[in-house]
């Protein structure tokens, strides 16, 4: 079967969006994304204008996948973080656990800069995830969530 | 992995569409694209190669309604066909709620089907899934040429659980949203299970 659902309640959400926010003023970031790496897009907080953030979480996930995979051809386990330079944006993506942290930063920002404070924020971003990842575990087993309660009904609605 | 996420009310769901070399995998998601309206739909996001076969995977993000508050979005993938993508065609298999195998019907891609449906169980198989598991449905695509193979012979050869089968002709949308209909049914269903 597929994988357990994961679930982020709401103040796990809020909590990983008070680190991004954090996390862009320290950076001097444009944008800070919190991602899945099946690409799903967690949080961000940011300038994202008419950015299609969609699209973005994932082609950063099949980045990460592609990259990840090309480590191990050459005998990495992984690599950590990817960086791509622009010629006035660039990307910063570093791994956290089941996620991805992505920082777009102008020349505003340095390269250095980011990374240190990602590191710094990147714990406090695994902690929540790791209870997020617990709590979904425990709401499965309780079966006490709405999910239980979705009827054929429900289902058919959608596509009425 | 079905992501929920309780402060924007949002179910994430992830389904792939897998299939041979040129049996209208894209095909299928640019019919949905093309027939959703704007407000339902992100951009379709094709890495494709200069003569449009599909490179890594081609993307689509699709909103099918509200159940219980909840939105449910549809996260919808391709793989590339061609035999020698198959480190990509795993990657894309990560995290996945639900797949749709797409069949080309002609006669001369049976063998061409077959190997892609084995490679199919093998990449769920190194990823931790089982395709007896997971929500599953077959397409027989291209039923309207000439050449194809008789029904029962395709599912004979094809059909691995008593999974929804679907013809298809993608290119003009019989059966496409069909398809896509029963795997997010399944996938729905799945999630109440628990």
């Amino acid at each position: 079967m597929a994988d357990t659902p994961f679930i982020l309640q709401e103040h796990q959400f809020h909590r990983l969006k008070t680190v991004l926010e954090r996390l862009r003023v320290e950076c001097a970031a444009r944008v800070v994304f919190l991602i899945d790496r099946d690409g799903q897009p967690i949080a961000l907080h940011g300038e994202i204008g008419d950015m299609d953030t969609t699209s973005f979480a994932s082609l950063a996930a099949g980045n990460v996948a592609a990259t990840s995979s090309m480590a191990k051809l050459i005998g990495e386990d992984t690599f950590p973080s990817v960086f791509h330079e622009g010629e006035r944006e660039s990307i910063f993506i570093s791994i956290i656990g089941r996620a991805l942290l992505v920082v777009v930063f102008d020349e505003r920002s340095t390269l250095s800069l980011v990374k240190i404070r990602t590191k710094r924020g990147s714990f406090e971003v695994a902690g929540i995830l790791d209870e997020a990842t617990e709590d979904s575990a425990n709401f499965r087993i309780n079966q006490n969530s709405f999910f239980s309660e979705i009827t054929d009904e429900d289902i058919d609605s959608l596509f009425s | 992995m079905t992501f929920i996420n309780y402060a924007s009310r949002e179910i994430n769901c992830k389904i792939v569409y897998y299939g041979p070399g040129l049996c209208g995998k894209t095909t299928n998601l640019q019919y949905i694209y093309d027939s959703t309206a704007p407000q339902a739909k992100g951009k379709l996001i094709s890495l494709a190669t200069e003569t449009d076969r599909t490179l890594f995977f081609d993307f689509m993000p699709l909103e099918l309604g509200t159940v219980r508050g909840f939105k449910t979005r549809f996260h919808l993938y391709t793989v590339p066909g061609q035999v020698y993508y198959d480190a990509s065609r795993k990657l894309i298999l990560k995290g996945v709620d639900g797949v749709v195998f797409v069949a080309d019907s002609q006669e001369e891609r049976m063998d061409a089907n077959i190997e892609s449906l084995y490679n199919l169980e093998e990449n769920l198989s190194t990823q931790g899934y089982d395709l007896n598991q997971i929500p599953y449905v077959l397409q027989l695509n291209k039923r309207d040429l000439p050449n194809v193979s008789p029904l029962d012979e395709l599912s004979h050869e094809l059909a691995r659980k008593g999974e929804p089968v679907f013809e298809a002709v993608a290119v003009n949308g019989t059966g496409v949203f069909d398809t896509l209909k029963a795997v997010a049914k399944q996938v729905l269903t799945e999630l109440r299970k628990g």
